[in-house]
């Protein structure tokens, strides 16, 4: 049995540097660019309420020196992804000659979107992450060819619109239309899939704070997406991340963009209701 | 990682087709979770199982436990509870039981079952993400999980 064996190097690294890898969550603030205090712990939303009493960031569980990466845009090299994205935002492309720009104006009008997505879109009547609404704007806004959904200009680009997000609340709506995909979402979370029957639940829920071998266990929050990974040194994203985990279970796992990961996504997202969106952040 | 652990799975299925005197992992008798008959027939070997019980790719028990025994190995995890003293707090038969399936003896566990092949949810080929195919099988063979129970007997406070 390897447990996500591909992070033992990075984590060995790490602890040779002298991040502490211990057992609970840090008790540490973040602070973000000497300005914004980020929530990075608070009471669990009352959905979840006989599940947790407190919901944290992974940034709680990783060592010191990935924290403090994390704090300060100019050594977070999720920003250099940013960066590119900025550029991509304002180059038109397609056949309608337009940009992101064209519609939107400049990204920080995108604050507060990363926030409450997973959403439900009225006019296709289906419930659409950060990816699919991208996507929909590049083939019916632009007339541009779609991104691979885990693609690295995908994800940079979702990252763009996380980071002028960062430090407001994680809030999506679990109820109304989305209510049925979110059930099925929460279903995904307590099965046990594969040879090795480990559920979400069982890693991040129960067995938070704990190591599995050399994995400081959090509590699987995706208020940090995208992640920055020491491990590959690129931006993660969620569907990846969870591709990750479901096959570290042993198991055949759903393909990221499937309507599985889509009601997993708005799950996982309604578990983080109150916590600060942070992406792009850094883990191992 | 992935051709040995591939590799393994192959040497696993061919054993099973040749060696008869095996109880089949759909055959293992429980009771009360312990399970008295060997697996083999053959003793275990402890040395091989201190081994299996730290190997990554094979039992990996040590990413949820922890052993005083196995000190020398970096990054025990703390998710099932010390191994040390299991050799006097369970028989061997339980022991068998526990690592056959520990499902039997502590309900909703989570700790895996690693001598069961059925009634798995999307059972996946080894770590690829892909479905499983026919070359699957349990986690460790009926001598491997002998072996393992020889080697935690020893586990004495
Ligand atoms: C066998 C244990 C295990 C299972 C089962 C598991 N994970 Fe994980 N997961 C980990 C480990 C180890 C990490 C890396 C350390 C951490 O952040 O917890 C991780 C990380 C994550 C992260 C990144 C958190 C961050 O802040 O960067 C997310 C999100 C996540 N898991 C979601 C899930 C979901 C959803 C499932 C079920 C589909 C799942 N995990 C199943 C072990 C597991
Ligand atoms: C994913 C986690 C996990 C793995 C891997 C794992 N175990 Fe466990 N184990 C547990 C948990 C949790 C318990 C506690 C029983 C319970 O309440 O579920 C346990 C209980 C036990 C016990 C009884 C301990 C006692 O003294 O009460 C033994 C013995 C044991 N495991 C041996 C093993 C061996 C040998 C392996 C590998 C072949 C292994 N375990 C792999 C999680 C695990």
């Amino acid at each position: 049995m390897t447990l996500l064996k591909n992070t033992l190097s990075a984590v060995a690294v790490l602890s040779i540097m002298g991040a502490a890898v211990s057992a609970e969550p840090a008790d540490d603030t973040l602070i973000l660019n000497e300005e914004t205090e980020m929530v990075t712990k608070t009471a669990a939303p009352s959905h979840l309420s006989d599940a947790l009493d407190e919901i944290y960031s992974g940034w709680l569980f990783r060592g010191t020196e990935t924290r403090a990466m994390q704090a300060d845009d100019f050594d977070n090299p999720g920003m250099i992804f940013v960066e590119q994205a900025e550029e991509v935002w304002n180059t038109p492309e397609g056949s309608e000659g337009k940009s992101c720009a064209s519609c939107h104006g400049a990204t920080d009008s995108m604050a507060g979107v990363r926030a409450v997505y997973p959403k439900w879109n009225e006019a296709t009547g289906e419930v659409r992450t950060l990816e699919m609404q991208v996507n929909d704007c590049r083939e019916n806004q632009m007339g541009a060819e779609k991104y691979g959904y885990t693609s690295g200009d995908m994800t940079n680009m979702v990252a763009l619109i996380s980071s002028v997000s960062r430090g407001l609340p994680i809030n999506v709506a679990i109820d109304g239309p989305v209510a049925e995909t979110w059930e099925k979402g929460k279903e995904l979370y307590y099965t046990r899939t594969g040879q090795l029957e480990l559920s979400c639940a069982n890693c991040h829920e129960d067995s938070y704070g704990m190591m599995i071998r050399a994995d400081h266990l959090s509590q699987g929050q995706i208020n940090g997406f995208p992640v920055y990974r020491l491990k590959n040194t690129k931006l993660n994203s969620v569907h990846a991340r969870f591709k990750g985990c479901v096959r570290d279970t042993r198991a055949e796992t759903y393909n990221p963009g499937s309507p599985e990961f889509v009601a997993l996504e708005l799950y996982v997202a309604s578990r983080g209701n109150g916590l600060s969106v942070e992406g792009p952040s850094i883990r191992n | 990682m992935r051709t040995p652990i591939m590799s393994f799975c192959a040497v696993v299925a061919t054993s099973f087709a040749l060696n008869a005197a095996e109880v089949l992992p759909t055959d293992v008798k429980y009771e009360d979770g312990a399970v008295a008959q060997s697996l083999t027939g053959v003793a275990g070997d402890p040395a091989e199982g201190r081994k299996i019980v730290s190997n990554k790719s094979l039992g990996n028990c040590v990413a949820c436990h922890t052993a005083t025994d196995l000190a020398e190995i970096p990054f025990h995890g703390e998710i099932g509870p010390m191994l040390d003293g299991a050799g006097d707090r369970w028989s061997e038969a339980e022991l068998r039981g526990i690592v056959a399936n520990a499902k039997m003896m502590f309900d909703g566990s989570m700790m895996p079952s690693f001598y069961k092949t059925e009634g798995f949810t999307r059972p996946g080929k080894a770590y690829t993400g892909k479905a499983a195919d026919d070359t699957f099988a349990p986690l460790l063979t009926a001598q491997q999980i002998e072996d393992v129970v020889a080697y935690l007997v020893t586990l004495k406070d």
